[in-house]
């Protein structure tokens, strides 16, 4: 058992056990906090494998920025856990629920069972070249063979940071609005009380 | 020694853990973040694959997994937030909306 060994077996038991936390727990931050365990062990895995740029990115773009953005809504919106959810489905939607997922993991598991692809069971993973992964062979990808896919993401945060605006914006527009109704008839009544 | 397929094996378990968190979870914060697992594992599943090919196009697909998830992270909360004001409750049953 060498240190590789360790290492992902730490790893993946870390990744696991985070996502699983993070599906069973009540409240919203401890979920975010969970899978932030989660993401890291799993930045570890990609190390290992050898993408270490994209080791790097998940921790920066995913742990550090995407997360906090899901906290910040969350403390946007003062959830802590304590608001009522309501009666859970009938139980025959749970039992077609665990049932659905049950079948769709086992089919996935059976693919990989089943070794679709074999030669990397052979494999380990060492014996990767040291530049493999690295920024400079990631960025020449990316700004060479796949400039265009690259420049089409580009468009898509656009789209994304505007479509973000537009539907969280307008919320507070009609928001407002209605509280200026509210102002006017309370003053209406007002009057009416003074007439 | 570590093999590839146990790192597909982690990424399958993830996706799963995932999926079972959709179907179960009643609260659409918790369900957005079961989504962003599935992606990850997705994204864990590529970069093994790339490995065992020895390729680099692997990651750049990841890269641009990565770009799509902060992209779907920052609509989708923004509906979040839209819904919430109206509905007041972030249980994922009452936002039915589109049903009928």
């Amino acid at each position: 058992m060498n240190l590789d060994t360790i290492i992902f077996a730490i790893s993946a038991v870390v990744a696991v056990f985070g996502a699983v936390m993070m599906i069973g727990q009540r409240n919203p931050v401890a979920s975010v906090l969970y899978l932030i365990v989660s993401l890291v062990a799993q930045a570890v895995l990609y190390i290992q494998l050898g993408a270490l740029f994209l080791g790097a990115v998940l921790i920066i773009v995913y742990a550090g920025a995407i997360m906090v953005l899901f906290l910040f809504v969350i403390m946007l919106l003062n959830l802590r856990g304590r608001e009522d959810l309501g009666a859970g489905s009938p139980p025959v939607s749970k039992v077609t629920k665990f049932v659905v997922a049950g079948l769709f993991v086992l089919e996935l598991g059976f693919v990989v069972w089943s070794g679709v692809f074999p030669e990397a069971g052979s494999t380990g993973i060492q014996s990767a070249a040291s530049e493999f992964g690295s920024v400079e062979v990631v960025a020449e990808l990316i700004f060479m063979k796949y400039l265009y896919p690259f420049e089409l993401a580009s468009v898509l945060l656009l789209a994304a940071i505007v479509g973000a605006v537009v539907m969280a914006g307008r919320a507070a527009v009609t928001e407002t609005d209605e509280s200026d109704d509210d102002d006017a008839v309370k003053e209406q009544t007002v009057d009416e009380v003074h007439g | 020694m570590v093999t590839i397929p146990a790192f597909l094996i982690v990424a399958v378990v993830l996706f799963g853990i995932g999926t079972v968190g959709v179907m179960i979870s009643r609260n659409i914060i918790i369900l957005f973040m079961c989504v962003e697992l599935m992606l990850n594992a997705a994204n864990l599943a590529l970069i093994a694959f790339s490995r065992a090919l020895n390729v680099v196009d692997g990651h750049v697909i990841v890269f641009l997994v990565l770009t799509v998830a902060a992209a779907e992270a920052a609509v989708g909360l923004a509906m979040v937030i839209t819904i919430y004001r109206n509905r007041e409750t972030m249980n994922i049953d009452r936002f039915s909306i589109l049903k009928w």
